[in-house]
């Protein structure tokens, strides 16, 4: 058989690997190439998976033996730095749950080429993307209730090193559409109540600490580290689309640990290569191995109709179509009324509904049935 | 300020909780306070808890005071001459009792000679540091401490004899060894807790070496000939109880042998069960009983009988409500009849079972060492010493390096010296006789002093090309049996309302294909095995096509007959799980209606 003939038969990705490998190993004589190819589509079509494989049960059974394995340390320390990052078991849920709040998202940012090895450059860097608050700039912040106002001693030697000038402030503060009186008086900032009660004076010094200033939103820890050959920024907080926009970040390899900020700027496509990257990250951290091809699965599962689901019951199961299998996975009483008021019908396909019903489950050897017709002898 | 809590209600504040504490504890020394009372000052919490509830696990130590014991050798030759008691000593402030509470704020000495400055208190003995359970074991301060606290909990599972008046006493479940031995290697605590008097186990002769496997993963190898002479034998003794209980009316039920003849509608048993029962109706003494065997005959008037027909005499048929031993063979060991509370006439029959040991039961030595018989080899095929002498008892090598055990070693080498020297040995931890001793002992008696030997192999005669320690050790046998547990079933009872088979070994139960066993067969797409695995409760059940809900057959007419559509209904037969009919009624009763839509297979 003839490479070229081979295109059809195998994926682009087993294609173009047997091709490269071919040219490594510089062979070049017809018989061989042949042989490879054939052996090649052999190998590959062995590793199909035949058609009414229980793929669901068995992607459950390999991803869930590990999983008791697994540590239920939920943090760690990442070497010297004083990132958390949620692991093991908690993180799985996490993902495969499709909790809409991580709980400790988190971005790897790149920089590109002329500036990924100046360190000048990296910490300021840093230091501009880190969201700053009015708070963060300030000495102190006193509630004076003398003359109804909120006063805010400001830092100055902080503003210099977050490269904040007074005008700046201000600006912002008059962004933020807060309801009083500014004054300036030096390096004091004075927010006068515009009426007289005590309980929004209160309010308004913790609305006047939470100004925001500069730096990018959410992202509320920047650590540069030195890689092999360049400097990574690991962040705490995430917000890809800002990031992205600034120029010199490497949008190729910027990368967020949160699915759904994935799945809104970069599409469900590489939201479904997130779960998997994630999901096979947080095994092999554990020096755990698992196939990707069962956390594909799942990925699958999750991300086919265009919006990230959750496997449990507000997602995938929650979504099945059986009426039966629906009530025997949670809430049976809820699924049964709404079935009822809606006269649905259980088509008996899926595996659940048929066990349920002691009838022979449509998967493995129960998928195929014998049609037979009677011929009448003459 | 720290709050003070008198038994954990909070009843004021003090400001110095330490010296508040000591006073406490210098009154109660002074007998001003009752003894009775401890204090602990929890300095994370700030709170200073006194206790003086009933309940708490409390232990005597000795006080100590500048770093010296409070216990002078005055007081001791007092003691000797028997001049002061115990009781004395605690008056005089020299012995407190701690509770776990107090003993967070001690600093104690385990010897008379580690005291310093710091300590509180002094232990009374050094070995009551592992109390009078943990105590019984020989050497465990060469064990680590899961083994030793393993060792205490088999210990009390270990059988003897359990009290001395056993005979006269009706307990359920209990044993009783036929020839419980002192052990060669005892300990201080043994003797002072007095339990040479009720022996737990035998002396055995182990050699520890694996054996065709039969040993494996902590399976022990019993010598079948010692078995033959009585080894490990014991009794079990299990009562049945038969009440006779009263209703309204003339509706008594009465202990006699229940005849079809008067009007006992129908026998629980076969006929040949009762062959044992008297003409009282209770089984005699001695007899001998195969399982299901009638132990009491007994009769009762039919539970549910509708308004008149309760006086009708033809309608007084008796039930058969005879007390049947389980599937057990056995003896009836004693029968007595009394009266309960209420007068009525109360019969208790106490069975008795020789228990052999077998394969499955449960042995284990005082070092946590438990495991079961793998199998019984006759003494002809089990390897010997050169002076003939054959092991009781062979048991793995692979369960010692990971459990640590190593005072299961010092046993055998001090059992061995105990039983050629005709002497027990003392394994008191701490204080006992030293390895060094022991082994040196050993080779004066003409043994190698590790305990090894050359064995020849039982089936050839051929000598073993590694020598085997062997020596002896002091083995239990645990209350579990395996004629307690085994349990098989092929047919058997339903429950009433999913004609599901019954769960649990007592009620002749089935064994459970459970949810995740289901995943397996899915996963190997085992259809058709896993429809039959599951299809205990399968039903045919006759369903009207037209409204699709479970009818019924009308036999006499031959005609399907639908409670909505009436008669001549289109019914068909449907199979399925009884489980899943109870559900389709179950959803009826909650007004929801499910059809079943029939499709006929094309
Ligand atoms: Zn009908």
């Amino acid at each position: 058989m003839k490479i070229e003939e081979s295109e059809k038969l195998l994926p682009k990705s087993v294609f173009d690997e047997m091709k490269a490998k071919i040219k490594e190993y510089k062979i070049s004589s017809d018989k061989t190439i042949s042989k490879i190819t054939e052996e090649t589509i052999k190998a590959y079509e062995k590793s199909l998976i035949c058609p009414a494989e229980s793929i669901g049960i068995i992607s459950a059974q390999s991803i869930g033996e590990p999983g008791t394995q697994m540590t239920l340390n939920t943090k760690h320390f990442a070497g010297v730095s004083e990132m958390n990052v949620t692991q093991g078991l908690p993180r799985i849920i996490e993902i495969f749950g499709a909790r809409k709040q991580s709980s400790t998202p988190s971005m790897k940012i790149y920089i590109k080429a002329p500036h990924n090895n100046n360190e000048k450059f990296i910490r300021q860097f840093s230091a501009n993307i880190l969201e700053t608050l009015l708070k963060d700039l300030s000495k102190e912040i006193n509630v004076d209730l003398i003359n109804f106002r909120v006063e805010i001693v400001l830092d100055l030697n902080e503003m210099r090193n977050m490269n904040v000038s007074m005008e700046k402030i201000l600006k912002q503060i008059s962004l933020s559409k807060i309801k009083a009186e500014i004054k300036e008086e030096g390096d004091k900032i004075y927010f006068v109540s515009k009426n007289n009660e005590v309980n929004d004076l209160f309010k308004l010094k913790v609305q006047a600490s939470e100004i925001f200033i500069s730096g990018i939103k959410n992202i509320t820890q920047v650590l540069p580290q030195k890689k092999i050959s360049e400097f990574v920024i690991l962040t705490a907080g995430s917000n890809l689309k800002k990031i992205l926009i600034i120029p010199e970040v490497d949008i190729q390899r910027t990368i967020t640990n949160d699915i759904f900020e994935i799945s809104n700027v970069l599409g469900i496509e590489a939201a479904r290569t997130a779960i998997i990257e994630e999901g096979m990250n947080v095994f092999n951290e554990q020096g755990l191995s698992i196939d990707v091809r069962h956390l594909m699965l799942m990925a699958d599962v999750m991300t086919h109709d265009g919006i990230v689901k959750g496997i449990g019951r507000y997602g995938v199961s929650g979504q099945k179509s059986s009426v039966l299998a629906r009530a025997s996975f949670e809430v049976a009483l809820k699924h049964l009324f709404s079935a009822a008021v809606h006269n649905e019908v259980d088509e008996l396909k899926g595996v659940v509904e048929n066990i349920m019903i002691n009838q022979p489950i449509p998967v493995g050897t129960g998928a195929y049935k014998l049609k037979l017709k009677e011929v009448k002898k003459k | 300020m720290t709050e003070v809590c008198f038994n954990g209600v909070i009843v004021g504040t003090v400001k110095n909780a330490e010296e508040f504490s000591n006073n406490l504890k210098k009154l109660r020394r002074n007998n001003q306070l009752t003894n009775k009372l401890n204090v602990h000052y929890d300095k994370k919490a700030d709170s200073l808890q006194v206790l003086t509830e009933a309940g708490r696990a409390r232990r005597p130590l000795i006080i100590v005071e500048n770093g010296k014991s409070k216990l002078n050798d005055e007081l001791i030759e007092k003691l000797k001459s028997r001049a002061l008691k115990w009781n004395d000593l605690v008056k005089l402030g020299v012995i407190e009792y701690l509770d776990a509470e107090e003993e967070e704020d001690s600093y104690i000495a385990l010897n008379e000679k580690d005291l310093n400055e710091k300590h509180t208190h002094l232990e009374i003995i050094n070995a009551g540091i592992l109390g009078s359970q943990a105590g019984l074991a020989p050497f465990s301060n060469h064990n680590s401490t899961g083994r030793v606290m393993l060792a205490a909990k088999m210990i009390t599972q270990g059988l003897g004899i359990y009290t001395t008046n056993f005979n006269l006493r009706i307990d359920s479940d209990v044993s009783i060894m036929h020839y419980p031995q002192k052990p060669v290697v005892d300990t201080m605590i043994y003797k002072n807790v007095k339990y040479d008097s009720h022996p737990i186990g035998q002396n055995v002769v182990i050699a520890i070496m694996t054996n065709e496997g039969y040993n494996m993963d902590d399976a022990i190898v019993l010598n079948k000939d010692s078995v033959g002479l009585g080894l490990f034998r014991s009794t079990f003794f299990k009562p049945y109880i038969c009440e006779e209980l009263r209703y309204s009316g003339e509706k008594d039920e009465i202990t006699r042998l229940p005849d079809p003849d008067k009007g006992v509608s129908r026998l629980r048993g076969m006929e040949e069960d009762y062959a044992k029962l008297e003409d009282d109706g209770i089984i005699y003494p001695e007899a001998k009983i195969h399982p299901n065997s009638v132990l009491v005959g007994k009769v009762s008037p039919p539970r549910f009988l509708m308004g008149t027909e309760e006086f009708r005499m033809e309608m007084r048929e008796k039930n058969d409500s005879s007390i049947a031993c389980e599937r057990e063979d056995g003896k009836v060991d004693s029968v007595i009849l009394t009266e309960t509370e209420d007068g009525n006439k109360f019969v208790n029959i106490r069975i008795r079972q020789a228990r052999i040991p077998e394969i499955g039961d449960k042995f284990a030595t005082r070092h946590g060492q438990k495991g079961v018989i793998g199998m019984l080899v006759p003494k002809k095929d089990m390897p010997f010493t050169s002076t003939g002498v054959y092991p009781d008892i062979i048991f793995s090598p692979h369960s010692i390096p990971s459990r640590m055990t190593v005072g299961q070693l010092i046993e055998i080498i001090g059992g061995k010296v105990g039983a050629l020297g005709g002497r027990n040995v003392d394994g008191t931890i701490f204080s006992s006789e030293s390895e060094k001793d022991l082994r040196t002992q050993l080779h004066e008696l003409g043994f190698r002093e590790n305990g090894s030997e050359t064995l020849y192999d039982g089936k050839t005669g051929r000598m073993l090309n590694v020598r085997i320690f062997i020596g002896n050790v002091y083995y239990m046998r645990l209350k579990y049996m395996v004629s307690n547990k085994y349990h098989m079933r092929t047919r058997g009872p339903v429950q009433l309302l999913t004609r599901q088979p019954t769960e649990g070994r007592s009620k002749d139960g089935g064994l459970r294909l459970g949810e995740m066993e289901k995943d397996v067969l899915v996963a190997h797409g085992a259809a058709l095995l896993l429809k039959e695995r599951f299809d205990s409760d399968k039903e045919i059940m006759p369903v009207c096509s037209k409204c699709g809900m479970i009818s019924y057959i009308n036999y006499y007419r031959n005609k399907g007959v639908c409670s909505i559509c009436g008669e001549d209904a289109p019914v068909t037969f449907i199979e399925m799980s009884y489980a899943f009919k109870l559900l389709l009624d179950e959803l009826k009763s909650l007004c929801i209606y499910p059809k079943l839509n029939i499709k006929y297979k094309d």
